[in-house]
């Protein structure tokens, strides 16, 4: 009797110690989400700007440039860049940026189209390396805080390899699979087409609410696009991981409250347990010096 | 009278925004003055010091690394993936950027994002200069 009460004081003791684990790491995720939210919020001014810009030499000039040209009628190589997280302890928000990553692919390889994968996020390159899937590059080490350099390093490397000719390894579409920020009660994964670029939406949305002025360009409407687009293409991919970067802290602050509420359950039912356990010491404590005291008495009893 | 409404827009946020009575800004085809009722304008920027002389009479000095600048109705919006007011730049880091940016430039290394980093470690250091100078 004894080694199981000690052993459930030891279970209770562990647990309770994850819990504080659990715990501060749910506290440590609900600081920072706050803070990617608001830098979320910061770049959209940025953001805002720049269609502002495209729009209007959209209204005012030709679009047709090589990033808003489909290089093909159909898609045969399509690149799919999904970002993960580098750490794991966040519930399942990888493994629903993975799972989206597998539809897509399914749905692909029925079209007979070929997909080429670009991962973000440590969780995304064990998964492919694991699995021993080849990917075209990856980035790693930023998932949580990322920085407008690494949307850069992103958008420069897609941009150039949608540009190559598909027969030298270039691909004829590019879409980003990320965890949209709904609420911090939910982030779905989402899948959105990156290039090529969609300009005909914005001259819509804008000409809708107001009339644009009718700008000079310098130094030539074309010699403008050529500098916005890619732009553009950075401020997606900064906007999609900074949405992912902000799911990914509320997914982690989900995930801990439950192991933390789980904790506690543990901690309760080890308790009770362990309370049992002694008590159920104590009495057989008792009724062994209870019976061994009668049996005493009795002996004196017989040779009186 | 009239004014202009200015906006620095940065991808981090916005640097610096206010009312102004003049911008001055380096654009590609060269420098470029804003003054109220100016006619819509987009033109794309080169790295530089843009100079923003606001209502109370101050002198603004924002680094910008690129980018676009845009004039519409009074309202001066300057889009660059990195914008930082000259206050906010530390002289001796900026001197240090540059002197590194130089020194990789000299060894030979001219491609597309080391002269990039060296325009902007000057325009930095140019607008700190301009705000500590004064």
């Amino acid at each position: 009797m004894g080694a199981s009460l000690r052993e459930l004081r030891q279970r209770r003791k562990s647990v309770t110690a994850t819990k504080k684990i659990t715990r501060a790491m749910e506290l440590i995720a609900s600081s920072r989400v706050l803070k990617a939210q608001q830098a979320a919020a910061r770049t959209l001014p940025y953001t805002r700007e720049l269609n502002r810009a495209v729009s209007a030499v959209a209204t005012y000039s030709r679009t047709d440039h090589p990033l808003t040209r489909p290089q093909a009628d159909k898609p045969r190589r399509v690149a799919v860049v999904f970002i993960t997280s580098d750490r794991g302890m966040n519930g399942a928000y990888s493994s629903n940026v993975i799972k989206m990553v597998s539809q897509m692919r399914e749905r692909l390889d029925a079209e007979g189209i070929e997909m080429v994968r670009y991962a973000v996020g440590r969780k995304g390159i064990g998964y492919l390396s694991y699995r021993g899937m080849d990917m075209a590059a990856s980035w790693s080490g930023f998932s949580d805080s990322p920085t407008y350099d690494r949307a850069v390093d992103i958008a420069d490397r897609l941009v150039e390899d949608f540009l190559r000719p598909y027969e030298e390894g270039g691909v004829d579409e590019i879409w980003t699979i990320y965890t949209r920020m709904e609420s911090m009660l939910s982030q779905t994964p989402r899948a959105r087409r990156v290039l090529p670029l969609e300009v005909v939406q914005g001259v819509h949305e804008v000409s809708g609410e107001e009339l644009l002025p009718l700008y000079e360009f310098e130094p030539s409407p074309e010699a403008v696009l050529d500098r916005l687009l890619p732009l553009y293409v950075r401020s997606r991919i900064w906007f999609y991981l900074l949405q992912s970067a902000a799911s990914q802290l509320a997914s982690q602050q989900k995930a801990m409250k439950a192991a933390t509420d789980n904790a506690q359950q543990l901690i309760e039912g080890l308790t009770r347990a362990a309370n049992q356990a002694r008590q159920a010491e104590i009495t057989q404590e008792i009724s062994e010096i209870v019976g061994g005291a009668s049996a005493l008495a009795d002996l004196t009893q017989d040779q009186n | 009278m009239a004014q202009l409404r200015v906006e620095v827009v940065a991808a981090e946020g916005i640097a610096w925004e206010g009312d102004a009575l003049s911008v001055i800004a380096r654009t590609s085809e060269g420098d470029i003055g804003i003054m109220p009722n100016h006619e819509p304008l987009l033109a794309t920027l080169s790295p530089c010091a843009a100079e923003i002389l606001t209502v109370d009479g101050n002198r603004e000095v924002v680094a910008v690394d690129g980018g676009f600048i845009s004039v519409a109705d009074n309202r001066v919006s300057v889009l660059s993936p990195m914008a930082r007011v000259a206050a906010e730049i530390d002289l001796k880091a900026a001197e240090h950027e540059l002197a590194a940016a130089e020194k990789r430039l000299n060894e030979g290394e001219i491609d597309e994002q080391t002269r990039h980093h060296y325009l902007r470690a000057h325009a930095q250091l140019k607008a700190a200069r301009m705000a500590h100078g004064h």
